[in-house]
C-alpha cells in the first residue's frame, strides 16, 4: 500500500453532516476527510447512508446540518456542476456513458475540444481521439481505436474511461460509487488497479463498496457507515478484515452464518483447538473462500487445517 | 505504447477492425444498400422512364420534399424525441403565407417570414411543453398535430370562407420567391427542381453539425443518456427545444416550396408527412430510442421513398401499392438495422 496521504489540509472534509428526507434521517452526524494521494474506502451495508453521503459530497443533495469543507474552505454546492468546478468528480455506478457513441466522444461529452472560428468552429476529432487514447494509456489501457463504440468495452474498461475522463478534466477528488459492484472478479481487479493509479497521481479517492476484500486491496483508510452514522475511520493496521466485516454486518454476516451451518462438521473438528468461536471460524472461512476467487490455485488448500 | 504490457487482458482487443467492418458499423449502411437495391429493381422493371434524366428529376423532387423534413426529424430523433406536428405545420405555414398575401396584400416574402417566425414559435412551444411536462414528445406533438391542423382549417375558413387559397402568382413578391424556392435548374437539358438542392444542402449541414460540431455531440448525448449528459454539463433541454424549432423550420421550408411551386395553399397539405418522415429516418438507420443515427441516412431514406413512389408509376403499378411497400420497408429496415448494429458491435469485440 503506497501513499498514506501527504497533505495536512484534507481535500474534502465533512463534519457532523446530517441529512433528513422529511422525517427520515438518512445521515445522522457523519464526519470524514480525504487527503491527496489517499484512498478512503466508504463501507456500509445497503441503507447505511452511503448513497446519501456521496450525493451530498457531489452536490446532488445539500446537507441539512453540518459543515462541508473543500481544501479547508466551507462550501455549499447547488448542483453537481458546482462540485465539478471544485474538482470533485463522481463516477456513478450506471457509468453515465452512451454505449453506441465512440470512446472519444463519450470522453469529451459536454467539454468538446473545438478548432476554427465562427461558422467553422468544429469538433476537433483528431485531438479528441489522440487525448482519449493517451489518457487511457496512462490508466494502463491500450485502446486500439478511440472511435469504437463504448459499448464494445468491458464493464471494467468502461469504468476506467469514466475515471480517466474525470482525471483529465482536473478532478482532485474522485468519488467512485460501487465501481466494482457489477463486475466479475477479473474486471473488478482491473478497476482496483485504476484506483491505485489515480492515487499514484496524487488524487484523493473515495471508494464506495460493500465488498471488504475490494476495500482492503486498495484502501488506505476505511470509514464505516452504519444506519446513517460513522462508525469511525480506521487505517488498515487498526482494522482487520474480519473486524471490518463484522462492523459492516448484514449480508456478510448472513453469509458467514450459512457457511457455519453448511460446514458444521468441519468447524466442529476445529473447535477442538479452542480459542476461536464458531462465528469467527465461519467468518475466516468465508473470507478465505472469497480470496480464492482472486487466486484459483489456492482452491484446495484449507488454511485452518 | 509502453502500456500494452500492463495487463494480460490486452489480447482480447488484438483483433483489428477491418475497413469493411468499420463501414458496416455506420448507421446509414442499410439505407445505402436499400437505395441501391430499390434503384436496381426499378431500373429493371421500368428502364425507359426510371433511367431517364426526366425520371430522375421526378423521383428526386419527390424525395426532396420528404427529405427536407426527414433530415430535421433525424436530428430530433437522435436526440430522443418525436415531432408528429410537422405535417400540420406544413399546412399552417403555407396557409399563413398565402392568406397574408391574398387577404392583407402583404408581399409573399414578408408573409413567408411571418410564417417562419410563427412556425419557430410553435416549434419552441412543442419543445418547451415536452421539457416542462416531461410527457413523451409523441403525446405532446400528437396533440399539437391536431390543434395546428384544426386551427389552420378553422381560421382559414373564417378569414377566406374556403380552405384553399389560389392564384399566388398574382401577388407581390412571387417572382422573387419563385427564384428561391420553385425554379427548375437545367442540367443536361432537363429541369431539376431547386427543392432537390435545398434537400441536399440541409442534409450536408445536418451531417456537418452532427459529426463535426460540439452541438452534434450534445445531440447524441441528449438522446443516448440524457441524465448522464446533464451530469457532464450538456444543456439537454436547450438542445431539444432547438431541435423542435429545427423541425418546425423544415416544415416551413417545405411549405414555402410547395406553396410557391403550385401557386396555391391548401390547409390539408402535409398530411401524413410526419409519418413518412419518421419512416425515412428509421430506414436511414436512426434508432427510435435515440442516441444513434445519421442525417445522411435520412437523405437516403427519403431517396428510397421517392424512388419507390415514382418507380411504381413508371412501372405501371397501381399507386395504391405504395403504402404496402413503405410499411413493409419500415419493418424490414428496423430488423436489418438491429441486425447490422449487433453484428458491428460484436465484430469489434
Amino acid at each position: 500500500m503506497s501513499g498514506k496521504g501527504n497533505g495536512t489540509t484534507p481535500l474534502i472534509e465533512v463534519r457532523n453532516i446530517t441529512k433528513y428526507f422529511g422525517s427520515v434521517i438518512a445521515l445522522n452526524g457523519v464526519s470524514m476527510a480525504v487527503r491527496a494521494g489517499e484512498v478512503m474506502c466508504l463501507l456500509g451495508d445497503n441503507g447505511a447512508g452511503k448513497s446519501t453521503l456521496i450525493k451530498t459530497l457531489s452536490g446532488v443533495h445539500q446537507q441539512s446540518e453540518g459543515q462541508y469543507l473543500v481544501e479547508g474552505q466551507e462550501v455549499h454546492f447547488d448542483s453537481p456542476r458546482d462540485a465539478l468546478d471544485h474538482g470533485i468528480a463522481t463516477v456513478y455506478q450506471d457509468l453515465a456513458m452512451i454505449p453506441l457513441l465512440s470512446i472519444s466522444r463519450n470522453f469529451f461529452m459536454g467539454s468538446e475540444p473545438t478548432k476554427g472560428r465562427g461558422l467553422f468552429k468544429r469538433f476537433d476529432v483528431k485531438f479528441a481521439n489522440r487525448v482519449a487514447k493517451e489518457e487511457m494509456a496512462k490508466m494502463g489501457i491500450d485502446i486500439r481505436d478511440p472511435s469504437q463504440p463504448v459499448g464494445t468495452l468491458s464493464g471494467g474498461e468502461r469504468q476506467s474511461v469514466a475515471i480517466a475522463r474525470a482525471v483529465y478534466f482536473g478532478a482532485k477528488v474522485l468519488i467512485l460509487d460501487e465501481p466494482t459492484a457489477a463486475l466479475g472478479v477479473k474486471q473488478a481487479g482491473t478497476v482496483l488497479r485504476y484506483i491505485a493509479q489515480a492515487r499514484a497521481r496524487n488524487l484523493g479517492v473515495i471508494f464506495i463498496t460493500h465488498n471488504p476484500h475490494h476495500a482492503y486491496a486498495v484502501g488506505d483508510k476505511f470509514t464505516i457507515l452504519k444506519r446513517g452514522r460513522t462508525f469511525g475511520t480506521f487505517t488498515e493496521d487498526e482494522l482487520s478484515r474480519e473486524e471490518m466485516v463484522r462492523m459492516m454486518s448484514g449480508v456478510d454476516e448472513l453469509d458467514a452464518l450459512s457457511h457455519e451451518l453448511q460446514e458444521f462438521e468441519r468447524t466442529d473438528k476445529l473447535q477442538g483447538e479452542g480459542m476461536m468461536s464458531e462465528v469467527d471460524h465461519a467468518l475466516a472461512k468465508s473470507l478465505e473462500e472469497s480470496e480464492h476467487l482472486f487466486d484459483p490455485k489456492k482452491d484446495n488448500e484449507h488454511p485452518a487445517q | 505504447m509502453a502500456t500494452t504490457t500492463v495487463t494480460p487482458k490486452g489480447d482480447e482487443r488484438l483483433v483489428e477492425a477491418s475497413l469493411l467492418k468499420r463501414l458496416l458499423s455506420r448507421p446509414e449502411l442499410g439505407a445505402a444498400a436499400g437505395a441501391i437495391l430499390v434503384w436496381l429493381i426499378f431500373a429493371l422493371a421500368a428502364p425507359t422512364g426510371f433511367l431517364s434524366l426526366r425520371g430522375a428529376a421526378s423521383y428526386l423532387e419527390v424525395s426532396a420534399q420528404l427529405g427536407i423534413l426527414a433530415v430535421a426529424v433525424s436530428l430530433l430523433m437522435i436526440a430522443g424525441e418525436f415531432d408528429l406536428s410537422i405535417g400540420s405545420l406544413v399546412g399552417f405555414a403555407g396557409a399563413t403565407t398565402a392568406i397574408l398575401a391574398s387577404e392583407f396584400g402583404i408581399p409573399l416574402y414578408v408573409g413567408a417570414i411571418v410564417a417562419l417566425v410563427l412556425s419557430l414559435v410553435i416549434g419552441f412551444f412543442n419543445g418547451y411543453l415536452v421539457i416542462k411536462t416531461k410527457l413523451p414528445s409523441f403525446i405532446i406533438t400528437l396533440g399539437s398535430l391536431f390543434i395546428i391542423r384544426g386551427l389552420t382549417i378553422g381560421l382559414t375558413r373564417l378569414i377566406t370562407g374556403r380552405t384553399q387559397v389560389g392564384g399566388l402568382d398574382d401577388f407581390a413578391g412571387y417572382a422573387f420567391m419563385r427564384s428561391l424556392f420553385a425554379i427548375d435548374i437545367p442540367i443536361a437539358g432537363v429541369g431539376f427542381s431547386i427543392s432537390i438542392f435545398w434537400w441536399l444542402l440541409l442534409g450536408a449541414i445536418a451531417t456537418w453539425v452532427l459529426l463535426r460540431t460540439q452541438i452534434g455531440n450534445w445531440i447524441f448525448g441528449s438522446g443516448g443518456a440524457p441524465q448522464a449528459a446533464r451530469q457532464v454539463g450538456v444543456p439537454v433541454d436547450k438542445v431539444k427545444v432547438g431541435l423542435f424549432m429545427t423541425t418546425a423550420f423544415a416544415a416551413w421550408l417545405l411549405a414555402t416550396i410547395q406553396v410557391i411551386t403550385v401557386k396555391s395553399a391548401d390547409t390539408l397539405r402535409g398530411e401524413q408527412q410526419e409519418f413518412f418522415a419518421i419512416i425515412a429516418v428509421v430506414i436511414g438507420g436512426t434508432l427510435l430510442t435515440g442516441g444513434y443515427g445519421s442525417a445522411i441516412g435520412a437523405v437516403l431514406g427519403a431517396l428510397i421513398f421517392g424512388m419507390v413512389k415514382q418507380g411504381l408509376v413508371f412501372a405501371g403499378v397501381d399507386a395504391d401499392w405504395f403504402f404496402v411497400f413503405m410499411g413493409a420497408m419500415l419493418v424490414i429496415a428496423v430488423l436489418v438495422n438491429n441486425y447490422i448494429r449487433r453484428r458491428a458491435e460484436a465484430a469489434r469485440k
